[in-house]
Formats: structure tokens, C-alpha cells, sequence
């Protein structure tokens, strides 16, 4: 049966929804045989069958994760669909793409976005990449940008090397299910030297209630090669939940830089589960731009390994709580060389009773030496009824390091309101004000289209906070 | 003629501490009164009532803008009325730029968008006016600025505000003497037949400065002595437990 989205959809404008017209929606539950029956529909090698099919084993083995809340015992796995395929196809035209899946992207600025200032566009629809497409030149160069699915039946080789080494199934508990059920995403590869001067960008949108989506990326960055990607997700508002669990793995070689950035917008009854990490290797730079306004739950620590002298790893988290969310969020930094350096910033609003969590490790490894961590997270509380919790974990195994270790929580300003307001701006356009300056440490980092967007959902979730 | 500002038996309280209590006075524009007092006289809590701060509760007499009550109105209100108010200790507002702040606040006040150039073009005057560099204006407002750097971006808003009256708290605090030079030619240029001009201030050196053509001495939420410039002197001179102790003996 299907229930009809509320119609609470005013302040979330992509809460609209397509009708069901899958080419093919698993049974809900999760039992080999649907795992077999996703290896089966896309026609894999027989490794990754048996990968699926271990994963599944460590899923059922594993219990969630201790921490957090309790929320997530709610999740009832056997009342979700593990595969909804949309169009049996990816096609790098829109022309191609079935027209109301192509009508649903349009809404969401997706190819106008890819015509002004994008170097390539992925986009995903329930289980499956329906789009992908990257600028010619780029392609000519050898970077390669393409559904999972795609990549692994193109670059078999490559992608069995690094798939799988940087987040293994048995990680966690939501890894192992992501590892077992996962299906599409993006896979990038940059070859040596080739920079990447423009974002590439993949969007990813659930329509099928009860649904899973279990998108798995992994992104190559070869020596001295540079790549931007951004993410951005929404959801149609149902009254049951939906679940994301996603995996994303990132090499970053020698001299090579890559930037992840995420604006994660899912509707408010979407559990976000996602397991994100990044390896550095010698001078590499990674850094995770996570941005989080949407879903029920989230559940996200972006992680950088920093494996060789040199490499660097930042994370700029932001989170928004508003009515009934709670955003796990944070960061997580393993100095595993000598002269390695680091920088967690994280940001958190909570309003009408949202809840935001700061949770992040820093560790770093006996030897070494001459590390350099900075670690600040400010939390800003818009009203009494809001909550928010730092849980930083530090393991320090080397004398001859110099960490730094700031956290703030406040209250929106009695003092700044009353000083923006003899100034003459209302106390909603001073609140915002505030909210915006608070950000602006994430929100600069960002190039100006998205950092228009997001001031412009931070305003929305803002609209009626106060008086 | 309407005044400026009258201020009429005003009582106000914080918490449960009534601290002005019966306070009056008139300010015609092209006038510059200056209220001094020591410590808890009630200076700075008449700085806050008048902008209308929410910590503080009027609970009797009345403030009259231009003949029209503020009492009902917010803060935002009565700085779109013309009212300034100059703040001791102006709060930092990490994030926002000077200038954006400022663009936002002029246009709240005009009632309408200024074009950005003639924005910019009034902006980098008065920064002339006031001796500040022009990197200031792209510094986050308030955020680790100095005490006299605190003062100045305060005289900048109101260079770019124009407000019709102006209240002062304690600018001269913090201020070392080439900075109150500079902060009170400012001032003094700004200043005009239209205008009114409140200054609250402890010590007199502000008004070598900036004269006033009335002084009042406040003392436990009471004007208890009014009169010209000379006042000041007086009390410069003779200090506040002099003229409390003439008082309490009268």
C-alpha cells in the first residue's frame, strides 16, 4: 500500500515525488537470495558475488553501533526494499533518461547546474545510476567518471584493487550491509598530474518508499592529480522512513588533492548511515566539506588516514538540527606518519527541539613525530528545547606532537540580537545574520553556487525560528 | 516646538533593582547634553532603556521621539525612528563582515536598498573621516577588535546611520587621547542643526572635545543638577562625593 506524501512539504521543496513506475522493486527483506539476485541482475563477476554474500554474513553477525541513540534500533531491516532499479539503463544524455525521472532532475537544477559550472554530472535514482556524463576533454585526458556499476564492468582491474581496502565490510555494522546490497554511485579516476579545475558533481535522489539506497563510490586520485566532487541528496516526504547507507572509499596518492564535498538534504524521515574514509599518502591533501541539513538520523564521521610524511587531512563539518532530527556528525583524523597535520572544524545549529552531536577522534600513532592537530567544534543553540552533545576521543601515543583542542557551545545572543536590532534588522533578519557568521568558517569553503545554497536552506530552516 | 527627545519621570528596573528612578529631560535638536555620574548612578541603564534592551523593564513616566511614545517599540523600530545609541561594550559578531553588517543595517534603517556604490563611496569617506583602515571594513564586526577599535567601528555605524539622535555610552572609555581626537572630530563633524546628541559619560576629558551646551549630573537614577559646561568643570574639579555629600546634607 502506498501512503501519500504529507502535505507538510512547504518549507521542504523537494518532498515531491514521482509515481512508482520501477522497472523491477525487490521484495522487501534481506536474505542471500536477494543478494544473489542483485549480483544476478547485474550480470557481476563471480568475486564480487562472493564479496556480497560474505558482507551479508558480517551484517547479520554485528550489532549496531553502541553509541548514539537509540533511534536506530528502530530501523526494522526487513521492511525495506534492497534494490529498486528505475531504467535498466545509464545514459550520458538526458534525452535518454526515462522523462519523468529526467523531469524530476530538472526540478532539482540538476542539468542546468551541469551546463554552467560543473565538469560532469552523475546522477542516481533509487538503486541505480540513470545519468553520467563528464566534460570531453576531461575524458581525453583519462579521468574517468562513472556509475560503480559501470566502472566495475570497464575497469574490472582497477577497481578490484583499491574496492573494499579502505572502508572492509567488517568496519561496521552499516558497512557490511552497504558492502553486501551496494549498488551504484560514482567511481573516479584521475590519472597522474590531470587536474580536475572544475567540480564534478553527483546527485542522488530516493523515490520508492521503504526504500534502500546503498550507493558506494570510490575515487582514485593517481600522483599529483587534483579533484573536487560534491554530493548533494534529497528525498520525497513520506510518512514511513527510508534508509541511506552509503560507503565511500578515496585514495589519495602521492602530491595528489582531493576535496569531497557534501550537502546532504535528505527529507526528514530518511535514516543516513554512511561510512565515508579517505587514505593519504605522501604530501596528498583530502579534505571533507560535510554538510548536513536533512534526514531523521544521521550518522556520519568522514575519516582521513594520513599514511606518509607530509599529508594533510581537514574536515569542515556542519550540521543543522531542526523539529525531530539529530545529526550524529563529526570527524575522524589517524595520524599514521611522522609530519602529518590535521584540522577538524565543526559547526552545529540545533533548533525546535533538534539535537546535534559532535563525535570525532584524533589518533595519533607512537613515532610519530612532529604532528600537528587542531580540533575546534562551536555548537549554537537557537532556542531552549534544542540539545547538543561534543564526544571528542583523543589518543595521543606520541610525546612530540602539538595538538590544539577547542569546543563552544552557545546560545543565540540575547546581547548580539539587541545590539544587530538597534542597528535596525529585525530579530528574524538579525538571527540570521548571526547563524550566517557563525557558518561562514564552513560555508566559505565552498564554491559560490553551493555556498548560495546552502545559505539559502540554512535561511529556510531558519524562516519562523524566532519571536 | 516638538522635542527631539523627552525623556519624562522615567522609572526602569533590572530584575527586581529599580535603577532609574524618575528621570527627566529634553533635548531639542542641534543640542548636546551630557549626562555624568559615577559608577551605578543608572548611565548606562538609561543608554540601554532608551534603545529599548528586553533586560530592562520601564516601569513608569515615558520616552517621547519627536512627540511620538518608544516605549511599545522594539529595538529595530526605534532605530528605524532615528534613534543611535553607541554602545560601552559592543558584542562581536563572529562571521559577519563590517561592512556587510553594515550594508544591512543601512538599508534597514533608509527603509530601502542603498545602490552598492553609493554604499561604498559614503563608506570609504567616513572611514577617511575617522581615520580607520579601509582592511577594517572586511573584518568580522567587533571580532577581536580593540577597545578603541571598538569605539570607532560604533562612530563608523553611526557616520553611515545618520542617526537624529544620537546617544554616546562611555565612548571616551578605552580611547587613548590621539583616538578621542580623532573619534570626537568625527563626531563633531557628523553633528548638525537637526541633529540631537546625548553623551553619558563618567569623566569630563570627553567634553574638552566634544561640548556640550548642557550638563546633568545624575546620581541614583536622579537628575539632581543641571547647567552649562561650567557643571562639568565643577565636577572635574571637585568630584562626585563632594557635590553627593552637598546633597544629603541639603
Amino acid at each position: 500500500m502506498t501512503t501519500a506524501p504529507e502535505s507538510i512539504v512547504s518549507e521542504y521543496k523537494y518532498g515531491f515525488y514521482d509515481p512508482e513506475e520501477a522497472l523491477f522493486k525487490a521484495n522487501k527483506g534481506l536474505t542471500p537470495e536477494i543478494v544473489n539476485m542483485i549480483s544476478d541482475m547485474k550480470d557481476e563477476p563471480q568475486w564480487m558475488r562472493e564479496f556480497r554474500l560474505k558482507a551479508l554474513e558480517t551484517f547479520n553477525q554485528k550489532q549496531n553501533p553502541p553509541w548514539g541513540t537509540e533511534q536506530l534500533n528502530d530501523i526494522d531491516f526487513n521492511d525495506i526494499h534492497y534494490f529498486v532499479r528505475a531504467t535498466d539503463r545509464d545514459e550520458r544524455s538526458w534525452d535518454d533518461v526515462p522523462e519523468y525521472i529526467r523531469r524530476t532532475f530538472d526540478k532539482l537544477g540538476i542539468p542546468e547546474a551541469e551546463k554552467k559550472y560543473l565538469a560532469g554530472v552523475g546522477a542516481q535514482y533509487d538503486s541505480e545510476v540513470v545519468y553520467h556524463n563528464i566534460r570531453e576533454d576531461l575524458e581525453k585526458l583519462g579521468v574517468v567518471f562513472l556509475g560503480t556499476d559501470q566502472a566495475l564492468k570497464e575497469h574490472e582491474d582497477i577497481f578490484k584493487e583499491y574496492f573494499g581496502t579502505v572502508v572492509p565490510p567488517g568496519d561496521n555494522r552499516f558497512a557490511a550491509l552497504n558492502s553486501a546490497v551496494w549498488s551504484g554511485g560514482s567511481f573516479i579516476y584521475v590519472p597522474k598530474g590531470v587536474k580536475v579545475d572544475i567540480p564534478l558533481q553527483a546527485y542522488f535522489r530516493i523515490n520508492t518508499q521503504n526504500m534502500g539506497q546503498f550507493e558506494r563510490t570510490l575515487i582514485i586520485a593517481d600522483e599529483g592529480s587534483q579533484v573536487h566532487y560534491v554530493e548533494g541528496c534529497t528525498a520525497p516526504i513520506y510518512r514511513s522512513d527510508s534508509l541511506h547507507s552509503a560507503v565511500v572509499e578515496i585514495i589519495v596518492k602521492k602530491g595528489a588533492r582531493v576535496r569531497y564535498t557534501t550537502i546532504q538534504n535528505w527529507s526528514n524521515n530518511v535514516y543516513n548511515l554512511v561510512t565515508k574514509r579517505a587514505v593519504a599518502y605522501q604530501d596528498a591533501v583530502m579534505e571533507w566539506v560535510d554538510g548536513n541539513l536533512g534526514s531523521k538520523l544521521t550518522m556520519k564521521y568522514p575519516s582521513v588516514y594520513l599514511m606518509e610524511p607530509g599529508a594533510h587531512g581537514e574536515i569542515l563539518s556542519l550540521a543543522f538540527a531542526g523539529e525531530g532530527q539529530h545529526q550524529d556528525a563529526g570527524g575522524k583524523i589517524v595520524h599514521a606518519a611522522p609530519n602529518t597535520t590535521s584540522t577538524i572544524i565543526s559547526k552545529s545549529l540545533s533548533k525546535d527541539g533538534g539535537r546535534t552531536s559532535y563525535r570525532g577522534l584524533l589518533k595519533v600513532y607512537d613515532g610519530c613525530e612532529g604532528v600537528k592537530a587542531n580540533v575546534r567544534c562551536d555548537a549554537l543553540l537557537l532556542d531552549e528545547t534544542s540539545r547538543s552533545d561534543t564526544y571528542p576521543t583523543m589518543e595521543i601515543d606520541e610525546p612530540d606532537v602539538s595538538i590544539q583542542h577547542e569546543a563552544y557551545v552557545s546560545k543565540l545572543g540575547e546581547d548580539q540580537l539587541f545590539y544587530l536590532m538597534s542597528r535596525g534588522m529585525s530579530e528574524e533578519d538579525a538571527a540570521k545574520m548571526i547563524v550566517n557568521g557563525f557558518v561562514e568558517p564552513i560555508v566559505k569553503e565552498l564554491p559560490m553556487e553551493y555556498a548560495v545554497e546552502l545559505n539559502r536552506l540554512i535561511e529556510l530552516q531558519m524562516d519562523g525560528a524566532v519571536g | 516646538m516638538t522635542a527631539l527627545l523627552e525623556i519624562k519621570d522615567l522609572r526602569a528596573r533590572i530584575g527586581d533593582k529599580e535603577i532609574l528612578k524618575g528621570l527627566s529631560l529634553t533635548i531639542q535638536p542641534g543640542e548636546i547634553h551630557a549626562i555624568m555620574g559615577p559608577n551605578g548612578s543608572g548611565k548606562s541603564t538609561l543608554a540601554n532603556v532608551l534603545m529599548g534592551n528586553p533586560n530592562y523593564e520601564v516601569t513608569g513616566g515615558d520616552i517621547l521621539f519627536r512627540g511620538e511614545s518608544l516605549l511599545e517599540m522594539t529595538p529595530d523600530e526605534r532605530a528605524r525612528k532615528g534613534l543611535f545609541l553607541a554602545f560601552q561594550y559592543p558584542v562581536a559578531i563572529p562571521g559577519v563582515t563590517l561592512v556587510n553588517f553594515m550594508r544591512q543595517a543601512v538599508n534597514a534603517t533608509r527603509g530601502h536598498e542603498v545602490p552598492i556604490r553609493e554604499f561604498r563611496e559614503t563608506l570609504f569617506e567616513k572611514m577617511d573621516l575617522l581615520k580607520v583602515d579601509q582592511d577594517f571594513a572586511r573584518r568580522y564586526v567587533n571580532d577581536g577588535f580593540s577597545g578603541g577599535e571598538k569605539k570607532r567601528a560604533e562612530m563608523l555605524q553611526m557616520a553611515m546611520l545618520q542617526p537624529a539622535m544620537a546617544v554616546l555610552d562611555e565612548t571616551d572609555s578605552g580611547l587613548d587621547i590621539d583616538a578621542l581626537r580623532t573619534v570626537a572630530e568625527g563626531v563633531n563633524t557628523l553633528m548638525n542643526e537637526k541633529m540631537g546628541l546625548l553623551l553619558i559619560t563618567h569623566y569630563q576629558r570627553l567634553l574638552n572635545y566634544i561640548k556640550p551646551q548642557f550638563v546633568h549630573v545624575l546620581i541614583e537614577g536622579r537628575i539632581v543638577k543641571s547647567g552649562g559646561p561650567e557643571l562639568a568643570e565643577q565636577l572635574e574639579a571637585s568630584g562626585y562625593d563632594e557635590l553627593e555629600a552637598q546633597l544629603a546634607t541639603a
